[in-house]
């Protein structure tokens, strides 16, 4: 577990894998020493160390908030330590800035890519390494270097398109191009996989393994665990803001980490009861949605949802899910096809927000935040939002504070939202309890049709699982629900039918049992298969 | 002939009108490339004017004049660095109270120090104004009409300072596309979160950019005050650095187009000149007020048709903080 002062041999590694691109040191690539970093009084790292070798790729895993993201941050300078020395092929380095992380061959590819969106490929790998005050010469030889790189570890991109066209798979590859141009030998990933689609997924852990096998350290970030069993050497698992195991991960377990990173058994595989299925709910046909500039956002997209089921709506980020559910909450205006709810139209007729709401239709909506909660007020204002002008919430013109603050302590508790303090502002409150009380409230009304964007984002492994067994109950109540998520684990976990939407299409559907990873891959990468039955 | 050399003269007021327009939209490019929005370029070029004008009219030299001028919207650049940079203040807010500030400030100063209503003295003394160059053989060429008479009034007889404004379109175009620093200022405006991450200072950067529009301002602001006048006025600069900033907008943040919106705007304004008193036809004799407003009607209406279509730098008006 400390790593430091351990041998070679004690943590577990040949020290066969000498690395290539080392810079004729001794010691591993990067060595934490009792790093700590404090935030007013919580510790956000409590003496951190750890050791990542060379030519191999280190796992980082831990619940959100567990402090992976500000040691990480540390190492690549954005942040400082309060105490701890970090050690870069066995000599200590000051890193105060991203420059000296630059310069002490840390690379780091961010979760929210560090790009800029206007320059191509070239451009970018360039920025702060331009190598003289004119722009020319650092171009073309960026561009050698680049094609070189991107033959070497096979990391093909554009190099002559703006970034903003790229892919996101394609954008990763020029922030890893960009790190490797700038001579890192240490290269962190922030859950990188968070955007890609399975095929992208396992192109990328292609690129990782050459990373390795030419002796560069990799430092992976993620929360799923999968990931580290398939790609990494050793993992590291943070809860709480410090390290609470080490494992070499062919001698470990997925069980065995995920009771390491939550500190408790997990309550295993979601049990449902067999879904049956009522009467149609919701209708949705040929519906086409246009974005402000004109463009089709959705096209050609009908199905139904039933009384009694779950539908899970499966795609990469960005391909029409977002406006789809905008239009069926009311936000958006489609320019073509019908919904009905409860077999009443509402697109010629034109039904709002309010209107689809008292008609039976919730939304929890995608960005929290920005559309689920005010983030200024109370988390008691939060909980009657949208439903305030219930008759026992006014009195006149007025609201009856006293009554809305007694019913969000009891939504707390029946929602096991923590702390129950229904004056605390909404934002104060973590990511998984803020969802817990949207749905809460969402539920309040006693809707026919939940829809569910993105239920679990930001939300943390305890209050997903108390997410997703309430989603399944309020199924069982016999509740329509469609839920809308990018991550194909959730939608493999909680749906009893599943639909893909690719470039604004659903182009395929599947019943839970029947539905393979791969299949759901193949069409959200959009490569067709037979599509819809 | 009559109207050639009508014409001739409308070009050459055009280009009089355009130039404190077009160093002080070139002094936006900068600093709004950066992502820090300028809506101070009026109050630097007030502030460059009074500046220049009391410098001028106390040393007797147009060139401390300038040099004035340019301290002083350098120094007022820098008060929006330390607003919007260091303190990530609003943006929009820190210009506009800057702008207000200097208007009242510099009427107050010119009284206390020169006590003659706010303004500054008349410069009439040898060296106290950029006066135009003439070329070699202007008058001759003035004998040969065509194409004489474009030399003599539109090549020369321009001051100096004209022809720095022109020629710092190719060279701000030059900065902004070739060099290191125009890579590194375009990456800020679109994204400081990667210029952070690639190890260059967001803040130092921001700050340059902000300089640079301060001196250009400051070279804007005395060619209003010692050059097309000969003094500083109260209120003189009428809007002019919102007008740069909208052709600066026009442009696209772009130097050759807001070179090309600057002259549109500076056309009609001469156009609108001419136009006081003359019987149009169809319409007859304009209410001169009527024609004053052209210039910032044409204003108005070409915004309003770039509605949606706008290539503003991406974090422009964003407050830079590391921790997102």
């Amino acid at each position: 577990m400390n790593g430091s002062g351990g041998s070679a041999t004690e943590r577990g590694f040949s020290a066969s894998a000498v690395p290539a691109g080392a810079r004729g040191a001794s010691g591993p690539a990067l060595e934490l020493r009792g790093i700590e970093k404090r935030f007013g009084t919580v510790y956000a790292n409590r003496a951190i160390s750890m050791v990542v070798e060379r030519g191999s790729v280190h796992g980082l895993i831990g619940e959100n908030g567990a402090g992976k993201s500000t040691l990480m941050n540390i190492v690549y300078g954005f942040q400082s330590a309060d105490a701890g020395e970090i050690l870069v092929n066995g000599r200590a380095v000051v890193i105060g800035a991203p420059e000296a992380a630059i310069a002490a061959g840390i690379g780091m590819v961010h979760q929210h890519f560090m790009l800029v969106e206007t320059f191509t490929a070239v451009e970018n790998a360039v920025l702060g390494v331009e190598g003289g005050l004119q722009l020319a010469g650092g171009l073309a030889r960026a561009r050698r270097e680049l094609a070189r790189l991107a033959g070497e570890y096979g990391l093909e991109v554009p190099l002559a398109t703006p970034v903003a066209e790229l892919t996101v798979g394609l954008r990763q590859r020029v922030e890893i191009l960009k790190a490797l141009y700038r001579r890192a030998d240490i290269l962190i990933l922030d859950e990188p996989t968070a955007v890609l689609t399975p095929g992208e997924a396992t192109a990328l852990f292609g690129i990782l393994r050459r990373l390795r096998s030419e002796g560069k350290a990799v430092i992976l970030v993620t929360h799923k665990l999968r990931e580290i069993m398939a790609i990494t050497d050793r993992v590291t698992v943070m809860r709480q803001g410090a390290i609470v195991g080490e494992f070499v991960t062919r001698e470990t377990s997925v069980g065995a980490l995920a009771e390491k990173m939550m500190g408790r058994a997990v309550g295993g595989p979601l049990e449902k009861p067999p879904v049956q299925p009522g009467g149609t709910r919701l209708a949705v046909r040929d519906l086409e949605v246009r974005d402000g500039q004109g463009v089709v956002r959705v096209r050609r997209v009908s199905f139904d949802l039933r009384a009694g089921e779950i539908v899970g709506l499966a795609g990469v980020s960005g391909n029409g899910q977002t406006e789809l559910l905008g239009a069926l909450a009311g936000m958006l205006a489609p320019s073509k096809g019908t919904i009905s709810l409860g077999g009443r139209e509402l697109v010629a007729a034109k039904v709002g927000p309010r209107e689809r709401r008292r008609l039976g239709l919730a939304h929890v909506p995608e960005d929290r935040l920005g559309m689920g909660v005010v983030a200024g007020f109370s988390a008691a204002a939060n909980a009657i939002l949208g439903y305030h002008d219930r008759p026992r919430y006014t009195r006149g013109p007025l609201l009856r504070m006293a009554v809305i603050r007694e019913e969000c302590i009891q939504k707390m508790a029946v929602h096991d939202v923590r702390p129950a303090a229904p004056d605390l502002r909404i934002t104060a409150f973590s990511g998984g309890n803020q969802q817990k009380l949207v749905l809460a409230r969402e539920m309040d009304g006693e809707p026919s049709v939940l829809l569910v964007g993105q239920p679990t984002r930001g939300v943390d492994i305890g209050a997903i699982e108390f997410i997703h067994r309430r989603l399944v109950a309020l199924r069982d109540a016999g509740k329509a629900i469609l839920v809308v998520s990018v991550e194909l684990e959730e939608i493999l976990g909680l749906a009893d039918r599943i639909l893909v939407m690719n470039g604004g299409e659903i182009v395929g559907e599947v019943a839970r049992g029947e539905a393979t990873e791969a299949q759901l891959g193949l069409w959200m990468a959009g490569v067709s298969g037979e599509g819809r039955g | 002939m009559e109207t050639y050399t009508l014409i001739i003269l409308l070009l050459a007021a055009t280009l009089r009108v355009a130039t404190p327009l077009l160093l002080a939209a070139l002094g936006g490019m900068f600093s709004e490339r950066a992502g820090v929005i300028d809506l101070g370029l009026e109050g630097k070029l007030l502030g460059a004017a009074f500046a220049s004008a009391a410098v001028s009219a106390v040393t007797g030299s147009a060139w401390l004049g300038l040099g004035a001028g340019i301290l002083t919207a350098v120094g007022l650049a820098l008060i929006i660095g330390f607003a919007c940079i260091t303190h990530r203040g609003n943006q929009v807010v820190a210009g506009m109270a800057i702008t207000l500030m200097v208007g009242g400030l510099g009427p107050t100063l010119g009284l206390a120090w020169f006590n003659l209503g706010g303004q500054t003295p008349q410069l009439d003394g040898a060296g106290q104004r950029f006066t135009a160059l003439v070329w070699p053989w202007a008058q001759t060429a003035r004998e040969h009409p065509w194409p004489g008479l474009l030399y003599a009034e539109l090549l020369s007889g321009q001051n100096l300072l004209v022809y720095v404004a022109a020629l710092l379109v190719p060279v701000s175009g030059w900065i902004l596309a070739q060099t290191r620093f125009g890579l590194r200022l375009r990456a800020v405006g679109e994204n400081p979160h990667a210029v952070e991450t690639a190890g260059i200072s967001v803040t130092w950067l921001r700050y340059r950019a902000l300089m640079i529009s301060g001196v250009l301002c400051g070279v804007a602001g005395t060619y209003l005050a010692t050059a097309a006048s000969a003094g500083f006025v109260r209120d003189m600069t009428a809007g002019k650095g919102y007008l740069a900033l909208a052709a600066l907008i026009f442009g696209q943040w772009r130097p050759w187009p807001t070179l090309g919106a600057c002259l549109l705007f500076a056309f009609t304004d001469a156009l609108a000149t001419r136009c006081q008193g003359v019987a149009l036809p169809l319409v007859g004799v304009m209410p001169v007020q009527f024609i004053l407003a052209l210039p910032y009607a044409l204003t108005v209406v070409l915004l309003a048709g770039l509605a949606g279509k706008t290539l503003a730098p991406r974090a422009l008006g964003i407050p830079y903080a590391k921790d997102k």
